[in-house]
């Protein structure tokens, strides 16, 4: 049984000029200990799929799909309550900007006591004795004396730190990571990709990898979906993406890195294709 | 922290010397010299006149007679009635907790009404509830209080005959005052009925105190919840499958706080001077009514001294609520 | 996410809205707004044609009628639509009158505290140093008094009446102006626009008024106009203590002043100059918030 089964997923926000469809169509697959990036530019919809899925959408969303299943259990009619006792616990996500997804009032120690607090019902004991553990986990130096820490004191990919630590605390099945390096510097970029893949393979979990960048999709994924405004234009593994890649959106994708540049200028994507020549070479 | 206690106490000395300044001009602006003031009709001759302008020492120079109201300031001094003789002093010690009282339930009505009716605007955004709570809000916040009070009076005390239209406790009752705090001196009196009669005086003025702070409290709250429920963290609180209530009332709720506490502080000048109409209207005896009645009685002692002391107690209480927005806010703590 | 040519010409051949356009469209989406501004204008009509449109006379006393209850309750006259006062004057005629006192007391005191305001806090904005801090200092001292307490206290020294009221609240509001003024001046004059005009060989009063102070305004706009209603009620209350208007001018606040013995008698002669007041401030208010949605561009919804 699949972790996470989606099929035909569709998003439409209500706007002041009239409904727009974030998503239109997706559907895709993540088993246990696999590792799925979602690749495409600004507004392709990479992010509100999953947002959708953990239910993290405001109100103007309307989530529609023919399946949006998490572990065989049906995400998409369950109630509010039902579906809070797993979003946290055994799906969790971690997002762009870490600093700005800390609460600036509370403790680092706070945040991260009070997933275990509700979720496994730890008492202060075991949370701080949780908490220091899952600090050293992550890589944060000195875990007793940062649980006392605010967000403001910390460093973008600390921050980061503390956000996959609060994401693994109850040992989720999946966790999405939503673009987790784009926020931060190079060297930085490295060390939390780095950590992001020893926890997966260590613990097992599934991992869905966003991002608009393919050198990243290259370091980590086992299989990757390409979207491209709201649609889903192609889906590979990893080698056979990048050695062959079958849509001409892929191809053109690939060809707009700078290493595959030729030639003094940057190719833009608009050159080569109009969305209907993307769409219609869609390969499901 | 006491880094930022001390910036602001710095601050503040420069601010009491101009506001004693200003005090100290005050008498010094009107028409006529202080002591024909102080006289009112009195004839007085020449040499009287003279031998009373030494006395008081206005017939030195500026500088020296500043100085000496400044010692006189800072030794509690600060003048005496010229009708009564009192010292200004104590009459503001006596009057003051009757403002302070009225203030306090209406400041505790304000917030306590306004930051969830502010939240449920904002959680509610663009449906009825938002509107008509925000309507009502604007409509509390256009409203002359004065005329709010009368109108209350006339419905509550006229037409209904369940409130009382002035004072603070029924005259059956009579203690001494032990704290000047009505509420807890009929409690103290042991008197039976005498906190009810002193809560049924108290509730048309504060609601009408209330009101102006109220509306602006819950306009302040939802604009900041808007934008705080928009933030990176609430995401982040909601994925982690914490209900709306704690993701609203703790994560929300915290950092919406920061800039509405600034507006409470804020609002203690309103109030006090709100106060200044309500007491008026209820003939309620605090410092806002003694303040007025004594501009029209002329008694220019007490507007002077009094002026020194209200304006003393609000920058007390701004350092107070500065203080305590550094304790809420961690990126000024620390 | 296509490429496009920006010489070409738009598609729709429409040229983009102008400033003035572009205000309307977000100023008309709020209700409240458009209502609030209609019934000022009524209001300003009303007040500017108080002599044609008002049934009697505002200060003739007729003794015949005195204490006469509004037109739809019993004993009331068709022809003294919302009753008379305890000296026989029309109350609809005195609330029309009432009109001009607190729409001009609004225009005179805003004038005086944007003009001075806002030329003190483009000086202490712009130069900063010593004369920001002296001057800082000076607003700290007006807003360490309670505004209303401050405004009769100042009154009480230059004599009652409604000139000496709009001085006193406009210097009570001088520190608000002053203070938006200077923060926003602060944060234009380090943008690299002013810099630019700087290194063009612009003056210190060019780049003062000209170049800094239009972008600024929007602020500027939004709280003139609370300050506008903000000003009636303050004059309002002046009156109701008897510090501002003087009796028998017909201001709104005056007419409470001597309304409050007859609560009891005569209820329409507390509620009819209240109502006013209030309608007056709430239309003002509401024209406020539709400004301050429509100039604020991080408000512009989606």
């Amino acid at each position: 049984m699949a972790l996470l089964e989606i099929e035909n997923l569709a998003v439409e926000f209500q706007t002041s000029t009239g409904p727009f469809r974030a998503v239109d169509g997706v559907s895709l697959k993540v088993d246990a200990g696999e590792v799925l990036a979602i690749v495409g530019e600004s507004g392709s919809g990479k992010s509100v799929s999953m947002l959708a899925a953990m239910g993290l959408l405001p109100w103007t969303a309307k989530v529609t799909a023919d399946k949006l299943l998490f572990n065989g259990i049906d995400l998409l009619g369950m109630s509010p309550s039902d579906r809070r006792k797993i979003v946290g616990k055994d799906i969790a996500m971690i997002f762009q900007e870490p600093v700005a997804s800390l609460n600036p009032c509370f403790t680092v120690g706070f945040q991260i006591e009070e997933v275990l607090r509700i979720h496994l019902g730890l008492d202060k004991a075991a949370r701080r004795a949780r908490a220091i553990e899952l600090f050293e986990l992550v890589g944060i130096p000195n875990p007793e004396e940062r649980l006392g820490h605010y967000p403001h004191q910390m460093s973008g990919g600390q921050c980061q730190r503390v956000m996959i630590a609060i994401a693994l605390s109850c040992n989720p099945k999946l966790l999405i990571a939503d673009e987790p390096t784009t926020a931060l510097d190079v060297t930085i970029q490295k060390q939390i990709l780095d950590l992001l893949m020893r926890l997966q393979a260590e613990h097992g979990m599934g991992l869905i990898i966003i991002t608009h960048n393919m050198g990243v999709v290259a370091e980590t994924a086992d299989r990757v979906i390409v979207q491209y405004k709201g649609r889903k234009i192609e889906e590979a593994d990893v080698l056979s993406l990048f050695e062959s890649p079958k849509s001409p959106y892929t191809r053109a994708l690939l060809s707009a890195l700078p290493d595959n540049a030729t030639g003094d200028r940057l190719p833009t994507i608009a050159e080569f294709l109009s969305d209907d020549q993307i769409f219609a070479g869609a390969v499901r | 922290m006491l880094r930022f206690i001390f910036g602001r106490l710095a601050v503040l000395v420069p601010t009491f010397i101009g506001v004693s300044i200003i005090a100290f001009s005050f008498i010094r602006m009107l028409p006529g010299d202080p002591v024909m003031l102080m006289s009112g009709e009195r004839v007085m001759s020449p040499e009287r006149h003279a031998q009373i302008m030494a006395e008081l020492g206005f017939d030195r120079p500026m500088y020296a007679q500043y100085f000496d109201y400044l010692v006189n300031l800072l030794q509690g001094d600060f003048g005496s009635s010229i009708i009564s003789k009192r010292p200004v002093l104590d009459d503001f010690l006596t009057l003051f907790p009757a403002t302070v009282e009225l203030s306090i339930c209406a400041i505790l009505l304000a917030v306590c009404l306004g930051i969830p009716a502010g939240v449920l605007a904002a959680v509610k955004r663009g449906t009825w509830l938002d509107q008509t709570i925000m309507g009502t809000a604007l409509v509390g916040y256009s409203m002359p209080i004065f005329w709010w009070g009368l109108l209350l009076i006339i419905f509550f005390s006229g037409y209904l005959g369940w409130t009382p239209v002035s004072g603070r406790i029924s005259f059956v009752y009579f203690f001494p005052p032990v704290t000047g705090f009505m509420l807890i001196d009929s409690l103290l009196s042991g008197q039976a009925g005498a906190f009810k009669s002193a809560v049924t005086y108290l509730i048309l003025p504060t609601i009408v105190l209330a009101t102006i702070p109220l509306a602006v409290i819950a306009r302040q709250t939802r604009s900041a919840m808007l934008e705080v429920l928009g933030e990176d963290y609430v995401r982040t609180a909601r994925s982690k499958g914490l209900s709306p209530f704690r993701v609203i009332g703790v994560h929300a709720l915290r950092n919406a706080l920061i800039p509405v506490v600034t507006t409470i502080g804020l609002q203690i000048g309103v109030l006090l001077a709100g106060a200044i109409l309500t007491e008026t209207i209820f003939s309620w005896p605090g410092i806002g009514k003694w303040m007025v009645d004594s501009v029209f009685k002329r008694d220019y002692a007490v507007v002077q001294g009094g002026l020194m002391l209200i304006a003393a107690v609000i920058m007390i209480v701004n350092l107070i609520v500065d203080v305590l927005y550094g304790f809420i806010n961690p990126r000024i703590r620390h | 996410m296509a490429v496009v040519d920006t010489n070409a010409v738009p598609p729709s051949g429409v040229a983009p809205p102008s400033g003035l356009a572009e205000f309307w469209f977000y100023f008309s989406r709020n209700k409240g707004a458009v209502i609030g501004l209609a019934v000022f204008l009524v209001i300003l009509l009303l007040a500017v044609f108080a002599p044609i449109v008002s049934p009697h006379s505002p200060s003739i006393q007729n003794r015949d009628v005195l204490l006469l209850p509004p037109a739809w309750s019993e004993g009331g006259q068709f022809t003294y639509m919302l009753g008379t006062d305890p000296v026989g004057r029309d109350i609809l005629t005195r609330l029309i009158y009432g009109a001009r006192f607190s729409l001009f007391i609004g225009l005179v005191v805003v004038s005086i505290s944007v003009i001075s305001g806002v030329m003190i806090g483009l000086v202490a904005g712009y130069f900063r140093g010593r004369t920001d801090t002296i001057i800082m200092r000076i607003m700290d001292i007006i807003l360490a008094f309670p505004s209303l307490l401050l405004a009769l206290v100042l009154v009480a020294v230059l004599g009652p009446g409604l000139l000496n009221a709009m001085i006193a609240i406009s210097l009570v509001n001088l520190p608000h102006f002053v203070r938006l003024t200077r923060a926003a001046v602060m944060t234009e004059r380090t943008k690299d626009y002013v810099i630019a005009s700087k290194v063009a060989g612009a003056g210190t009063t060019r780049i003062m008024f000209l170049t800094i102070l239009p972008n600024c305004l929007a602020p500027l706009i939004v709280q003139a106009t609370l300050a506008f209603s903000a000003a009636i009620l303050d004059a309002a209350a002046l009156g109701f203590l008897g510090m501002g208007a003087q009796p028998p001018t017909p201001e709104w606040g005056t007419m409470l002043a001597e309304a409050r013995e007859f609560i009891q008698r005569a209820w329409w002669v507390v509620t009819f100059p209240g109502l006013a007041i209030l309608i007056t401030v709430l239309a003002i208010n509401l024209m406020g918030d539709g400004l301050r949605d429509a100039l604020d561009p991080k408000l512009k919804r989606s």
